[in-house]
């Protein structure tokens, strides 16, 4: 949090320097900033997130910490989560995470006996093995305490992007708009009705096709022209060498709309340059749900236009229609599509209706949904209701409506667990450290803007490696030493820094090209997120 | 007693799931979401092999013989090699939900014979296994679901 959500990081500093300073427990596997400031420090191994969790949630039951009773009336599944998690004994944990039983068992009380606790998750869990089951198993914790919907109590999976939330609500990261479920036809009526379309125009078929897939079709040549808006594949993505060969071939048309001539826009077919924050109008929301409205200060320099802007000229060279055979977009101004869109978010968990450009004009950003959500333990679970009918964490197959229908989970919450599995690459004689990645403070995901601002930029000019004093003696690397960090999809050379990353683990900060060379093209069977933390390396000093 | 013949059948059912989605998935290790659930679900059938030795030492099993004559026919060979591109995926995903269906049926017959001989390990074993089997071919019918459209579409002959 410390390297990511800075504000809100100022904000818990502010709470444990000042009077009456809550307990901060931190599972991290690196000694960050966050984890120098916690009573209670965890370390998994890389890509043992999950069986620390089964950890810590096998104790609550066995502490007596489960508020029954709520949990009863408010969840589903409690039983078969208590016989998943039952392997998963302080020992056992220790054996698999290599974390401290003692540590374990003081972070598990800390939680059980505490009034109130707020929960925050990131990519540490949602780009590291076992993803969704990991940040699921935060939720299952919060729900089996009763410890949502109140002051105090709750959870936030957070955005690596601060403002990112909205791009989950409207559908811009693949799903459908006002998070309504591919799998239920009357929510893709709706949306048909509202766009006056055939249902059949809105592709419903399957889950929304992911990234990481999308890049292998391109890659089978299946898929012939990618248009990329304002972000930077070719740096962000695992296995760097794999994307810029997709990317720079022939067999696909590459489109790419951003401010900078980023990695990515040096490979494409176009660039069509875009306008930055300052330089248009439109909203954004955080992780809290509190959405702003940014109006533009400035005029785009030279050719750039607004992603607004040429998305519809787009609209319009296209001439999309309706089912009338009117235009079908008939907005043209930042206020007019979120008019569109508060009626697209009507009755949905995201309702938007309540907002306007005239009442986000101040004084303050305004939550959708008002100042809490769940405060009476109701959940937007309802068959007819629900975002999805859920996966099975392990395999990620998806549930069928009868199947959910069936739970009657009306308003009551999910409990899901799976068991641990390791990681599909493991240190080996071969590649005997584990490799992970992450970030710093200075540059912001693949430096397109900060890498651009001299004091960041020169705080931060170049990546690193991180060692553990144990691994460099025994490799011989000192403090600055060059070496080279080799995994079977590449190999970069970096400075070492010996660091207290726990010992057999390597670390790389992401933001800059070298990280991503090394990495697995794996992902999470559920949330399709690639899996950047958790690979295997060796590394050997340069000089030899 | 005739339960031998379909031990026998699930024993070799499981065995030859197991070893079809370790070709699948290391045939289709281009698309790692595949290579790497096949293993996992290869892993189900192991265990399920597993959990049937303590039943097959207590009633033996039975593929051919004397006294019982098993319908040779209902033995499903499984996957030497795999297909190629995105069709032959797809046609391989199929093969698997087909050979997943033999196992899960089988189990249904199996159940209903350990319930009435009141065998309560084997009713166990023959419920988590079923449960299993669902899963395996949950997981098959959306990963062919989701490679469907593009591969019938815009996919190009291999």
């Amino acid at each position: 949090m410390a390297e990511t959500q800075t504000v809100l990081w100022s904000r818990v500093l502010d709470r444990l320097r000042g009077p009456n300073p809550p307990a901060l427990v931190c599972v991290d596997p690196r000694r960050t900033a966050v984890a120098a400031e916690a009573t209670v420090h965890l370390t998994p191994r890389v890509g043992t997130n999950l069986a620390l969790m089964n950890g810590l949630t096998r104790e609550l039951f066995a502490g007596g910490w489960v508020d029954e009773a709520w949990a009863g009336e408010h969840t589903l599944g409690l039983d078969e989560l208590r016989g998943i998690v039952e392997p998963y004994t302080p020992d056992e944990v220790a054996r698999i995470c290599e974390v401290d039983p003692a540590d374990l068992r003081r972070a598990a009380r800390l939680f059980g006996t505490s009034q109130r606790v707020l929960s925050t998750v990131l990519q540490g869990f949602y780009q590291s093995h076992q993803a969704t089951a990991s940040a699921v198993a935060v939720n299952n914790l919060h729900l089996l305490r009763g410890m949502i919907g109140r002051p105090g109590a709750g959870i936030l999976q957070m955005n690596g992007q601060p403002t990112a939330q909205n791009n989950r609500e409207c559908g811009a990261d693949g799903d459908l708009p006002g998070f309504r479920n591919w799998d239920n036809e009357e929510h893709i009526a709706e949306l048909a009705r509202i766009w006056n379309v055939d249902p059949l125009v809105v592709p419903h078929w399957a889950e929304p096709t992911h990234a990481m897939q999308i890049f292998e079709y391109a890659r089978e040549g299946s898929i012939g022209l990618l248009w990329i808006s304002a972000t930077n594949p070719a740096v962000s993505l695992p296995e760097s060498a794999r994307i810029r060969r997709i990317l720079g071939g022939d067999q696909c048309f590459v489109v790419v709309q951003d401010l900078f001539r980023t990695e990515t826009a040096e490979l494409a077919d176009v660039v069509l340059p875009a306008a930055g924050w300052g330089e248009k109008t439109g909203t954004f929301t955080n992780a809290d749900r509190t959405v702003h409205l940014s109006e533009q200060a400035v005029a785009p320099p030279g050719e750039a236009r607004s992603d607004f802007e040429i998305f519809l000229a787009y609209a319009d060279a296209m001439d999309f229609r309706d089912a009338a055979g009117q235009p079908l977009i008939t907005w043209r101004t930042p206020e007019q599509a979120f008019e569109a869109w508060r009626e697209v978010s009507r009755g949905r968990p995201a309702d938007y209706t309540e907002l306007t450009y005239e009442r986000l004009r101040g004084p303050t950003g305004i939550r959708w949904g008002g100042e809490r959500l769940y405060t009476e333990g109701r959940f937007p679970s309802a068959t007819g209701y629900c975002e999805t009918y859920g996966h099975d964490l392990l395999t990620g197959a998806t549930v069928t409506e009868q199947e959910h229908r069936a739970r009657r989970p009306d308003g009551r919450a999910f409990l899901k667990g799976a068991p641990y599995r390791p990681a599909p690459e493991t240190p080996s004689d071969e590649y005997p450290l584990l490799y992970t990645t992450g970030r710093t403070v200075h540059q912001f995901h693949t430096r397109t803007k900060t890498g651009r601002s001299r004091p960041l930029d020169a705080a931060a000019p170049r990546a690193w490696a991180e060692l553990s004093e144990t691994d460099a003696v025994k490799l011989g690397i000192h403090e600055g030493d060059r070496v080279r960090v080799e995994t079977p999809r590449g190999a970069v050379e970096l400075p070492a820094r010996i660091t207290r990353v726990p010992e057999g683990t390597v670390f790389v900060p992401f933001h800059y090209g070298e990280a991503n060379e090394l990495t697995v093209t794996v992902w999470d069977p559920v949330s399709k997120q690639p899996t950047f933390k958790t690979a295997a390396c060796r590394v050997v000093p340069c000089n030899s | 007693m005739q339960l031998v013949i379909y031990l026998g059948l699930v024993h070799h059912a499981e065995r030859t799931l197991a070893e079809s989605f370790r070709v699948v998935g290391q045939g289709h290790a281009g698309h790692p979401d595949v290579r790497l659930t096949c293993e996992l679900l290869a892993g189900m059938s192991d265990e399920h092999v597993r959990r049937l030795t303590p039943v097959v030492d207590r009633y033996g099993e039975q593929h051919h013989g004397a006294d019982v004559e098993e319908p040779e026919r209902l033995h499903a060979d499984g996957l030497a090699e795999v297909r190629e591109g995105p069709v032959g995926l797809l046609r391989d995903l199929q093969d698997l939900h087909v050979l997943g269906t033999l196992v899960q049926t089988t189990w249904t017959v199996v159940l209903q014979a350990a319930q009435g001989l009141r065998d309560a390990e084997l009713i166990e074993a023959a419920r988590h296994c079923s449960a299993e089997t669902s899963r395996q071919l949950a997981w098959l019918n959306t990963r062919m679901k989701v490679a469907a459209p593009q591969a019938l579409i815009a996919a190009g002959r291999r």
